[in-house]
């Protein structure tokens, strides 16, 4: 039988309690919040529960909300798939803006390693645990993070990026 | 201070002093990359050997980043496709049909069943090429170059289709929300006919030139295994996991544009070795050609788009000609169309492996975030693990067969 969600809610709102909320069905994916501190914990159960089998983190990532209350600027996303009843679920963790860390899943999933390190390096997001947490696209001396949302992209119309001055435009006028 | 966050240089450096071989000779360190023409693109590997075995490795990426993900956070729905395009530039139809249908997801449109079927024909063909530009190059970085001249020829018979379809052949910005923003023309149709009729002799020349090889199973069986478990762990899909003996398939186990519709296998290795992924690719090929096929021949009539005027750009003539086209094109191309406030998460089955969206909106005309799993940035990780104890040529053939594109890798 296929694994419901209202089993996937039940199971970690006992385990868990309070450190499991805002279940709710999201498109066709259930999606809830984990508290900072027990991420590692839920996605330990939620792929050795021998109900919940979620064998396969699909994906990590960080958005930022600067509009958000202090709290809840930063959030990691976790995409987990169960393979042999094909289901998948998304849950999200919020951190605080001064001091944005969650414990690393890597001990439970290989994949998860990069996948932190390129989180790390576009929001600054700290993962606590990592074996080599350090930049992976940009380079290592950048200072910022870029993908943060108060760093705006160039602003196309800059004047030393001119065609004019590269000798681009017919005229060069 | 962890020794691994140091640059592997300064590590590998402090390794080598501390050991010395027996027989006097040194460790030493090897750049595999950035440009070496069999990383395929730009990576860089640093190596640490003992003579031409490798003990250990970190891989280095981001040579070509582009910062992906800030710009389409800066762009509007349609001006994203073309940055999609350059994930996997040897797939890019599939790249662009998963742009469309996450957007389709999250704008809860219904597509016309002529138009799904016509996106499993340009998705499996691309899917093709893929494997022809992966498979054939394997054979080039193992020493057998015949092969690649014998089936390259046809990638560009599918180059010539995309062109056909949309003007384009290797970042193809194809299609449209809802669908595609012409009808096919019979000379498309004609070409694919072609394709079918002559390729199928082609690949099975291929075949017979390298999988009995007895040079080529030498370079490739049990070099660069990785059992099922660990590929798993490490976030394989695709070929790459399906060659250590699990069949995940995206297509199969979450099927989208009507691929429930057809009937088709998904082919497992053992192994997990370069020689499973050579042969799960080549069986995914035939595999393609079937659906390709069943596709044609069931092809239903109907519109090649679905009536969203909100969301479909209408045709450039009749924005110049049509007050309505006008008003949509202009609502459309300034963002003022309903976006809901939601959160997506849509994959489909890339020639690499899971290729996924995920896409948050704020009812604005451009995503507030957009993340893409680029299932070869997932592979590379697993590289350094794959290669270590073996010899330096065949960490050439396994990176080869695992099918990085720097595209897709650094984003």
């Amino acid at each position: 039988m296929a694994l419901e969600t209202s089993v996937i809610q039940d199971k970690l709102t006992n385990k868990f309690g309070d450190n499991v909320t805002s279940f709710s069905q999201i498109k066709d994916i259930l999606t809830f919040e984990v508290a900072a501190n027990s991420t590692n914990d839920v996605m330990r159960f939620l792929k050795e529960d021998e109900t919940l089998r979620f064998n396969f983190l699909t994906d990590l990532c960080g958005v930022h909300y600067p509009d958000n209350e202090k709290d809840r600027q930063f959030a990691v996303v976790y995409h987990m798939h169960n393979w042999v009843d094909n289901v998948r679920v998304r849950f999200k963790t919020f951190l605080n803006a001064d001091n944005p860390e969650v414990a690393t899943v890597t001990n439970l999933f290989l994949s998860a390693n990069w996948q932190e390190r390129e989180t790390y390096d576009f929001y600054g997001i700290i993962f606590k645990g990592h074996p080599q947490l350090k930049r992976i696209l940009n380079m290592d001396e950048m200072v910022s993070f870029p993908l943060r949302k108060e760093f705006p992209l160039e602003d196309s119309g800059r004047t030393d990026k001119d065609d004019r001055f590269f000798g681009r435009t017919t005229t060069n006028s | 201070m962890s020794d691994l966050l140091l640059p592997p240089e300064q590590r590998y450096a402090e390794m080598i002093a501390k050991r010395q071989n027996e027989d006097g000779s040194e460790l030493s360190v090897l750049n595999l990359g950035p440009t070496h023409p069999a990383t395929h693109g730009i990576f860089q590997n640093i190596l640490l050997m003992d003579g031409e075995r490798i003990l250990d490795g970190e891989g280095t990426v981001g040579y070509i980043h582009r910062a992906f993900e800030k710009i389409a956070e800066n762009r509007p729905f349609y001006q994203i496709t073309p940055l999609t395009d350059r994930l996997n530039y040897c797939s890019s139809p599939i790249n662009n049909m998963g742009w469309w249908m996450t957007l389709e997801k999250t704008l809860d449109i219904k597509i016309p069943k002529r138009v799904e079927y016509l996106r499993v024909i340009i998705m499996e063909l691309a899917r093709i090429a893929d494997h022809i530009i992966c498979n054939s190059v394997l054979g080039v970085d193992t020493g057998a170059l015949t092969g690649f001249l014998y089936v390259f020829q046809y990638r560009e018979k599918i180059y010539e289709i995309y062109e056909e379809i949309c003007g384009a052949r290797l970042t193809t910005n194809m299609g449209r929300i809802g669908g595609f923003e012409r009808d096919w023309s019979p000379t498309a149709f004609k070409k694919i006919d072609e394709f079918l009729a002559e390729f199928p002799d082609i690949w099975k020349n291929f075949e017979n030139l390298l999988t009995r090889n007895r040079i080529f199973m030498d370079r490739t069986i049990n070099v660069g295994a990785i059992s099922a478990e660990k590929a798993m762990s490490y976030g394989f899909t695709g070929p790459n996991l399906r060659a250590a003996g699990i069949d995940y398939d995206v297509r199969v186990m979450q099927p989208y544009s009507s691929y429930e519709d057809f009937d088709f296998e998904v082919p497992v290795g053992e192994s997990g070795d370069t020689y499973d992924r050579f042969c799960v690719r080549n069986a995914e090929v035939w595999e393609s050609l079937k659906i390709i096929r069943q596709a044609l021949d069931n092809l239903p009539e109907g519109p090649f788009h679905a009536d969203v005027p909100d969301y479909y750009l209408p045709p450039k003539e009749d924005v110049y000609n049509n007050m309505e086209a006008l008003i949509y094109h202009f609502k459309i191309v300034m963002g003022e169309v309903p976006v809901p406030v939601t959160e997506v998460y849509h994959a489909v089955e890339g020639g690499n492996g899971e290729l996924g969206f995920y896409l948050e909106t704020d009812g604005s005309r451009t995503p507030y975030r957009l993340h893409f799993r680029r299932p070869c940035f997932i592979y590379y990780q697993a590289f350094n693990d794959m290669i270590k104890g073996e010899m330096l040529s065949d960490a050439i053939a396994t990176l080869s067969s695992l099918n990085v594109i720097a595209g897709e890798l650094d984003a």
